[in-house]
């Protein structure tokens, strides 16, 4: 493993250094969007709470599941990998990509429904954040997706292996981020009266 | 030097710097057409003085781009450049279109060049910072291509670093880009939001990731610090700046007749976008902290650093502050933005270009490595009195642009825009003369190419 100080194993954080940078630039964006979502609908509450009924709080619920067990899967990749199973180390990031597809579906599906009803970005504020939050985080899990791809891929190679598995940290701590954010988001969007 | 065919960049740096001498006379005329309203009148009015003023800005930083590129891609890919003579002959294609259209510009009313340059057939003229005649855009469109095809090449055939993948994708995006310049819809509301994919699209996109890679590369080479780890910063640097810069876009959108949402996405994006810079300040010191040896080209280094922080400062901080929708619908199109203008390009690009040739020009000239003692204290002195110099032309920008605003727009008896600027004569005073020291900076970094030639090269 090269030497330099920014990819040098430490317990503290896990992964390469280099992500957390990128993961909290990333938060941060989303925490701007947050907020300027929290304070806009604090203005506009009655419109906010009428568009919300429009929209599918099972199909969302649905998507919440499917992050967090891919992120559960991610762990399970992380173990795997600890212990030098490679090939499980694998599976479990495919199976993780797999549940990012579920997810990318089911919004896609919410999205036809919406355009299906003339519901676009301009159709009122609460539309325009709730398009843009969830597009843009759309985004995000489609990066994760290649991210954890280019990992299993890299593992396949063997690059990895118990003594050297920072590649597969790095990975699964974007992915954490992509779901923590939707957690997050959720709730904000769908289900907050 | 290690390879023959970088020496084609000393023809692109000096052509730059040979421009960027006209740039600032340029700059100095129409600063003083500031407050002298028929000073050179009728021979160089304000208009024509001001897109000379852009134009040759934007000319010489493509050379300074392209000449920073044939020095860099040959070393990185470590093998001699394509095709050497094809960059010299798209040298002098791209001078000569350069310096004949600046001399259209000046001989001639516009109207005229755009009648004697058959615009008539596929109108592109007309508008701000693309108002080159079409037939110069083509030739634009020809060197781009002949240099990507040169650069391209030279990579292929060599080493492929992330420096080059990064710099290669920013040239490429710079000359796609540019394709945008030949769209010209009758629709305004269209006209502008395409004219930003040319300009913004640019400036706080592609462009980033050329001087991203830039820096990357005489980061590498002045501190010694491993390739992997300055890799990394790059792709996170990019990676921000195209996540911001992109949607960022939208913060030009705010008031020209596009949908209200853009006056989210443009805000809170672009908001965003000192990330990347910020980045960029913590990456410069953090390598040169963590170098493994001095490099004797201390003024590189200097330039370096110095680009990280101005950038960050310009491009950065005088970009967030009339970002954001509600603060820009005030600020819109006045001296604020001229401010930050200047602060973004001297910081972000001239400074990078700057950079570049600081490092290569010693070793295009015939040294080891770097210049001697003598040469590199007036070149730093040079750094100084520009980028002082040019700190106070934004400072007095933004205190001219502060006091138009209130009483402009601001104010309960808003006044009119001439008589606003007949108050703010003063700061027009004051940046004029903040500029003639920055002229004064020019020549003394021009007499650092002349000065310690004879004497022994500066050692760590």
């Amino acid at each position: 493993m090269p030497s330099s100080y920014t990819i040098e194993r430490r317990d503290y954080p896990p992964g390469d250094l280099a992500i957390w940078i990128f993961i909290l630039a990333e938060l941060l964006v989303f925490a701007i969007f947050f907020a300027t979502y929290a304070f806009t609908r604090s203005n506009h509450v009655a419109l906010f709470n009428h568009s919300q009924l429009s929209l599918n709080t099972n199909l969302a619920l649905i998507n919440t599941l499917a992050l967090i067990t891919s992120s559960y899967f991610v762990v399970r990749a992380v173990a795997a990998i600890r212990e030098d199973k490679t090939r499980l180390c694998i599976r479990w990031l495919i199976a993780a990509v797999m549940m990012g597809f579920i997810f990318l579906v089911v919004k896609i599906i919410e999205y036809h429904h919406h355009y299906h009803n003339g519901i676009n970005l301009r159709t009122n504020l609460f539309f325009m954040f709730y398009f843009s939050l969830t597009f843009f985080h759309f985004m995000h899990v489609i990066l994760g997706m290649v991210i954890l791809s280019a990992v299993a891929i890299k593992a396949r190679q063997g690059h990895y292996s118990s003594t050297d598995f920072t590649g597969v940290e790095t990975g699964a701590c974007y992915w954490h981020m992509v779901d923590i954010v939707w957690l997050i988001l959720f709730p904000l969007i769908y289900i907050m009266k | 030097m290690k390879y023959q065919s970088q020496a084609v960049a000393k023809y692109y740096f000096i052509a730059a710097i040979a421009l960027f001498v006209g740039q600032i006379l340029f700059g100095l005329i129409m600063g003083l057409q500031y407050v002298m309203g028929d000073f050179l009148f009728p021979e160089i009015p304000f208009n024509v003085a001001r897109m000379v003023h852009t134009n040759l800005l934007i000319v010489w930083l493509l050379f300074g781009f392209m000449g920073s590129a044939y020095y860099l891609v040959p070393e990185e890919a470590e093998t001699e450049l394509f095709s050497p003579k094809l960059a010299l002959i798209m040298f002098w294609v791209f001078l000569a279109a350069g310096v004949l259209t600046i001399l259209g510009y000046l001989m001639v009313p516009y109207a005229t060049l755009a009648d004697i340059t058959g615009n008539s057939l596929l109108p592109t003229m007309g508008r701000e910072f693309l108002e080159q005649p079409t037939i110069t855009k083509i030739g634009i469109v020809v060197v781009a291509l002949a240099f990507l095809f040169n650069i391209g090449m030279t990579a292929l055939k060599g080493r492929k670093t992330v420096i080059t993948l990064v710099l290669l994708i920013g040239l490429l995006g710079l000359a796609v880009f540019f394709l945008f310049s030949f769209y010209n819809p009758i629709n305004l509301v269209k006209d502008k939001f395409y004219w930003w994919w040319v300009v913004h699209l640019w400036v706080e996109g592609v462009w980033e990731l050329i001087l991203g890679a830039i820096l990357a590369f005489v980061l590498i080479k002045t501190t010694g610090v491993d390739r992997e780890v300055i890799e990394k910063w790059l792709y996170i640097i990019i990676a921000m700046s195209l996540i911001t810069g992109i949607i960022g876009t939208g913060h030009h959108y705010y008031w020209i007749g596009t949908p209200r949402y853009w006056q989210w996405w443009g805000s809170i994006f672009s908001a965003m976008e000192p990330i990347p810079f910020f980045m960029m300040t913590i990456f410069a010191f953090n390598m040169v902290n963590q170098r493994r040896r001095n490099h004797p080209n201390q003024a590189a280094v200097l330039w370096a650093l110095g680009t990280s922080v101005m950038a960050f400062l310009g491009a950065g901080v005088w970009g967030f502050m009339h970002t954001l929708a509600p603060v820009n619908y005030y600020t819109h199109g006045t001296q604020i933005t001229a401010a930050h203008g200047h602060l973004a390009f001297f910081g972000a690009y001239v400074m990078i270009v700057l950079t570049m040739i600081s490092y290569a020009m010693p070793m295009l000239r015939g040294r080891e490595a770097a210049n001697s003692n003598k040469s590199q204290v007036v070149e730093m002195w040079s750094f100084w009195l520009m980028t002082v110099s040019m700190v106070f032309i934004t400072l007095f920008l933004t205190g001219a642009g502060i006091a138009q605003v209130y009483l402009q727009r601001y104010s309960d008896t808003p006044q009119a825009f001439m008589v606003v600027q007949e108050k703010l004569a003063t700061f027009y005073w004051m940046r004029e003369v903040a500029g003639v020291v920055f002229l004064i900076g020019l020549i003394t970094y021009i007499s650092s190419f002349f000065v310690g030639g004879k004497e022994a090269e500066e050692i760590a």
